[in-house]
């Protein structure tokens, strides 16, 4: 049990998916301008990361043992297709949700925080409940992350930033401290 | 009668591969793939064997793709990227984990990461799907050379300042106190965002 829980607070703060692997940068700093938008991309991501953890490991049990040379590939494909899946779930249970998400929503299969979830967890040779539990505090730490740099972007637009700064230089110093930030929790894990 | 055609198609091909090292710089220009510029460039060396394998799946794909592009229907096309880039990048890891083992145990999980980098995806859509394979080639040799140089700035600044060291070589003496900071995480961002401030700077004076 205790293992489980380490697990979860590891994937959440102590190695965080976005500030100390640096998976999932592209919404990190694409998405990142409305603390709305980007809280929910960062749910919509974590449920993704829960199906994709549940297929990795239905993967690895069953069909990979004997296919190595194909895991890249399977990865790949269930990813893309769960996505799809989500998408359409989304679009028939709430219309709205799916037109707030847009064009966000498919592009969840090139966030390599996905990918990177489903190898870690191959590498480290996750079982189901493992997986599980790695994916929901994975997907709850892309989710802080996200939320906290939206909120800072959202501040930082009233504040008055010299004009060579603004852009993308500016959210990534933002990030530096805000990483810097996150490396205090690393004493967590070893005490 | 030939030679103006031809010497436009010389410079054109010139033209495709240069415009990837300076002006439309993956890195630094287009900020496209900054996941794995972030995670591998802790150390000179990791940058520069993710650049060389990066631009290698790139060139592979982009051959191929350009091969393929009229034969593969619109719908379906970003799916066939993916498995395209995947096999090749499947390709490149065995090939890496036979020649350098320890390269390969640094990078880890990123050398797989490749396949969702989306500076590929984006080469195949933008550019090797609608060219010819020589094009294609050599947009992607030279996309390739921007981010592997711009892997390699990165590394070796972060390794310089944290380390004191390049490609494994102490340069400061015993008594450089290394900023331990560079090499971690927040290092990436902060290094990543003092050079594009630079490139911004630079590119103001110019202006001027």
């Amino acid at each position: 049990m205790s293992d489980l829980l380490w697990i979860f607070v590891g994937a959440l703060v102590v190695n965080n998916f976005t500030l100390s692997y640096f998976l999932g940068l592209c919404p990190f700093f694409g998405v990142s301008g409305q603390l709305k938008t980007a809280f929910r991309l960062g749910l919509a991501t974590t449920f993704v990361m829960l199906i994709t953890a549940i297929a990795t490991w239905a993967l690895n049990t069953f069909v990979l043992e004997r296919f190595p040379y194909l895991r890249l590939l399977a990865f790949i494909v269930v990813i893309a297709s769960a996505v799809q899946f989500v998408e359409m779930a989304i679009k028939k249970l709430s219309p709205a949700l799916f037109a707030a998400l847009g064009i966000f929503l498919p592009l969840i299969t090139t966030n390599c925080a996905i990918l990177g979830l489903a190898l870690f967890q191959t590498s480290r040779g996750y079982g189901l409940a493992e997986g599980v539990v790695f994916a929901l505090g994975g997907g709850g730490g892309l989710t802080l992350a996200l939320a906290l740099m939206a909120s800072l972007r959202e501040d930082a637009k009233l504040s008055s930033v010299p004009q060579l700064v603004r852009g993308t230089a500016f959210s990534l110093l933002l990030a530096g401290i805000l990483s810097m930030a996150f490396m205090g929790f690393a004493g967590l894990l070893s005490a | 009668m030939n030679a103006a055609p031809q010497q436009d198609q010389a410079s054109r091909a010139y033209a495709e591969f240069v415009k990837g090292v300076w002006r439309e710089n993956p890195v630094f220009v287009q900020v496209l793939g900054m996941c794995p510029s972030l995670a591998v460039t802790n150390s000179a060396i990791n940058a520069l064997a993710m650049g060389v394998a990066t631009t290698a799946v790139l060139a592979c794909s982009s051959l191929l793709i350009s091969l393929l592009g009229r034969f593969v229907p619109s719908q379906v096309r970003i799916s066939t990227y993916v498995i395209v880039i995947a096999t090749f990048v499947t390709v490149v890891d065995f090939t890496l984990q036979a020649l350098a083992p320890g390269v390969h145990k640094e990078l880890g999980a990123f050398l797989a990461l490749i396949v969702v980098n989306c500076l590929i995806l984006g080469r195949q859509e933008a550019f090797a799907s609608k060219n010819p394979a020589g094009l294609a080639v050599l947009d992607a040799l030279g996309m390739g050379l921007g981010f592997t140089l711009a892997l390699s700035c990165l590394g070796a600044g972060r390794e310089l300042l944290g380390n004191g060291s390049l490609f494994g070589l102490s340069l400061f003496g015993p008594h450089y106190e290394p900023w331990v900071v560079m090499v971690l995480p927040p290092g990436g961002f902060l290094m990543l965002g003092v050079l594009l401030l630079g490139f911004a700077w630079f590119k103001e004076r110019r202006a001027k």
